[in-house]
């Protein structure tokens, strides 16, 4: 049937499902903001304060419910601003399709107003970009986009209409398609016919799991990490089954936490560099060391030629371009986490190793406690964690706060921690967190900052306000740029270039401003009546926790140096 | 160590950027890249010549899979392969040196395509170490300017990509 242009547009976004998005506004985006204004009953759209808020709500909505999180903007700096959250999406491997509309086709190339190459600038931190030139090719190019965003290893997707194809009296031939059928017709069907495409996800080489079945039988001293890769395939009951049939003590990676419980009798806290003194050394004392969806980042892998040199090194994981790319594995399995797992649960016998897991948990598994006269970080956390749900979502900023928390909190299933693990992106805290509560509004949301964090995106208090989104932020307010000062402590000797946050606001006054309320507090008793205020109130709440300026992350391990080569412990 | 990766895409606006983006974002140098369609007018061949350490290679032919626009990958290896590449070198010639061009173009199988009063245009297809050879040869003469398209390469016998 012939429909116009703009409401095929939202009509595949219907057939994926879309009920929420995320998004800004401006001039060459009216056509498909006025069409989506038939729609308000189906589509509910949060109207952000900064397009950087908006993708990172749709980042965060995506990465606490699973489904794919949609985001919209303008042309030229509307598109712009999106990117450092296409980026923060892209390097954690979130499902997102970012739908941006650029100037009409008689404008394109001639530095027109707020006009940018968004798709060429997208191109390094998209799995696809698609500049859309010809209103009939809407339907398939949707359709195309999502399976792209959540197949294989999911990871945002830039779609970029010119104007023109947007324009109210274009129609186009749209016939509604059921999304399981997708796959029969348009471009995503030619794939499926090339071999080498991969956009299903490959099935796991028998022979592989096979020989995996058979060392993880002749393993004595077995060791799992747990990362990013369990979270995004949902793997965690397969992973708790894989864990606890081998008896194998479980490091988790800042993206994998919520991939095995932190809870867990088996659970060795994080890894890498500021991993807890039982990960690092079981992953250098190991025998076999399976790692499940982990990538060996810079910050796990801290030195590649010596991790777990002694261990067979076996990597699982669904990208075959991450297999040798940081360290060198003796054996691999391509595949889905969640399949690889059920397979190889099938085939190995359960068994105990007494011994070895005294040798790995006679080390610590968490983070020494430092008394101190001021209220700790340590303290903070403590108090949050015995007045929240234990479910509770959690989303984090990037730094000191980001590494407490990770490192405190329990996280029991995938996407209850929010992170900005391989981007590290500052501001990514707020707009998660929003994401996360309108797409779990049973779930209480904590969105844990720190002062620098949390002046780089905080206008999204207007959103919180405005849709009153209850989020309580909690802010590690130290006044400084706690992950870069103790570097500047410790290696730039005590010369604090540029990482004094006196000037801060104040941040009560500020949530009030935008109709929010707060607290201040600088004692546990303090925090624990904000607290309580703050969740019997019910809507936005804001608490700035004073903490001392020196505070550091323990343990920490330098980069570039051996996983046991504490510099902190 | 020289590779050659034969790659077949989409013939689309942009592909070639997202390619040359994977080699450039490592911040390695491509030596030579040629382009153009195959016979079916909608894929196109890409042939890329890098000169790198076996593990980034191995790791930008990964990459090059990942992308939705990239139908094969495969990496040529030399002795599989027919490899040509087509050069036209304008020299300076006159009367007294164009028997002697001439002779260089006709040994190494070239033609003349170009001829004024001060110079000649030869052009030459033939494997990249010929095409050097060639070069050389002709540099005496004093060479006014260069146009090369880099190597197109196909796999020896049956077998393809």
């Amino acid at each position: 049937m012939k429909v116009r242009a703009t409401k095929a547009i939202v009509e595949c976004l219907l057939e994926q499902g879309v009920d929420t998005i995320f998004g800004y506004p401006g001039g060459t985006i009216l056509n498909l903001y006025d069409e989506l204004y038939d729609y308000q009953d189906q589509i509910h759209h949060y109207l952000t304060a900064h397009e950087q808020g908006a993708a990172h709500a749709a980042d965060g909505y995506a990465r606490s419910t699973g489904k794919v999180g949609v985001c919209f903007a303008t042309s030229g700096p509307g598109a712009t601003n999106l990117t450092t959250g296409i980026a923060t999406a892209y390097a954690d491997s979130s499902p997102v399709v970012f739908i941006t509309c650029n100037v009409a086709e008689n404008l394109l190339g001639k530095d027109s107003f707020q006009e940018v190459d968004i798709t060429g600038i997208a191109m390094p931190i998209t799995k696809a970009t698609y500049l859309v030139t010809d209103a009939q090719t809407i339907p398939d190019i949707i359709r195309e986009a999502f399976a792209v965003a959540a197949t294989g290893r999911p990871g945002p997707v830039l779609i970029d209409f010119l104007k023109n194809v947007t324009a109210p009296n274009v129609e186009i031939e749209y016939n509604p398609l059921p999304k399981k059928d997708h796959a029969k017709e348009g471009r995503l069907a030619v794939w499926d016919k090339r071999v080498g495409w991969e956009i299903r996800t490959p099935e796991p080489n028998m022979d592989d799991i096979d020989k995996l079945v058979q060392w993880i039988g002749e393993a004595k001293k077995p060791m799992l990490i747990c990362g990013g890769g369990v979270v995004r395939g949902r793997a965690d009951k397969e992973f708790i089954e894989l864990a606890e049939k081998m008896d194998a003590p479980v490091a988790i990676t800042l993206m994998g936490g919520g991939g095995f419980p932190g809870g867990h009798p088996l659970a060795t806290g994080m890894i890498g560099m500021h991993g807890s003194q039982a990960s690092n050394i079981a992953c250098d004392t190991c025998d076999l060391l399976i790692a499940v969806g982990c990538r060996f980042s810079d910050r796990v892998a801290l030195d590649p030629q010596s991790f777990a040199k002694q261990a067979r090194l076996v990597h699982i994981d669904i990208d075959r371009a991450e297999i040798g790319k940081n360290v060198k594995t003796d054996h691999y399995v391509i595949g889905d986490a969640k399949r690889v797992l059920e397979l190889v649960n099938e085939r190995i016998t359960a068994t105990e190793n007494p011994q070895w897991k005294a040798e790995v948990f006679s080390h610590d598994t968490h983070v020494p406690v430092i008394e101190s006269d001021h209220m700790t970080p340590d303290q903070v956390l403590r108090t949050i964690y015995s007045k929240v749900p234990q479910d509770s979502i959690v989303a984090t900023d990037v730094g000191q706060h980001q590494m407490w928390s990770i490192q405190h909190f329990h996280f029991s299933y995938p996407g209850q921690l929010l992170t900005s693990g391989g981007f590290g992106t500052m501001g990514f805290g707020l707009g998660a967190a929003l994401g996360a509560k309108v797409g779990n509004p049973d779930k209480m949301v904590l969105h844990m900052t720190g002062d620098g964090c949390f002046r780089m995106n905080s206008q999204e208090m207007a959103t919180e306000s405005h849709y009153d989104i209850p989020v309580i932020t909690i802010i590690f307010d130290n006044r400084t740029l706690g992950m870069v000062r103790p570097w500047q402590n410790l290696i730039y000797k005590k010369r604090f270039s540029q990482t004094d946050l006196g000037f801060a606001p104040d941040f009560v006054k500020l949530a009030e401003a935008y109709g929010l309320k707060g607290a201040r507090v600088s004692t546990v008793e303090e925090l624990e009546a904000a607290m309580d205020e703050a969740i019997a109130w019910g809507h936005g709440y804001v608490i700035d926790c004073v903490i001392d300026t020196d505070e550091m992350v323990r343990p920490m391990v330098g980069g570039g140096s051996a996983i046991t080569n504490f510099m902190l412990t | 160590m020289k590779k050659t990766i034969s790659v077949l895409v989409e013939n689309q606006p942009a592909v070639l950027n997202k390619i040359t983006g994977l080699f450039s974002r490592r911040a390695f140098n491509i030596e030579s890249l040629a382009v153009g369609a195959t016979d079916d007018k909608s894929i196109s061949r890409i042939t890329i010549i890098v000169d790198s350490g076996n593990n980034v290679v191995e790791q930008v032919e990964k990459q090059l899979n990942k992308l939705v626009e990239v139908i094969k990958v495969r990496t040529i290896e030399e002795h599989h392969m027919i490899g040509r590449e087509l050069i036209l070198v304008k020299v300076s010639a006159n009367t007294r040196t164009r028997q002697d061009i001439l002779n260089v173009c006709q040994i190494m199988g070239g033609k003349i395509d170009d001829i004024s009063p001060t110079s000649m245009t030869l052009e030459l297809t033939e494997t990249t170490e010929k095409v050097e050879l060639f070069l050389e040869l002709l540099r005496p003469f004093s060479i006014l300017e260069v146009a090369r398209t880099g190597l197109v390469a196909l796999q020896k016998g049956t077998g393809g990509i």
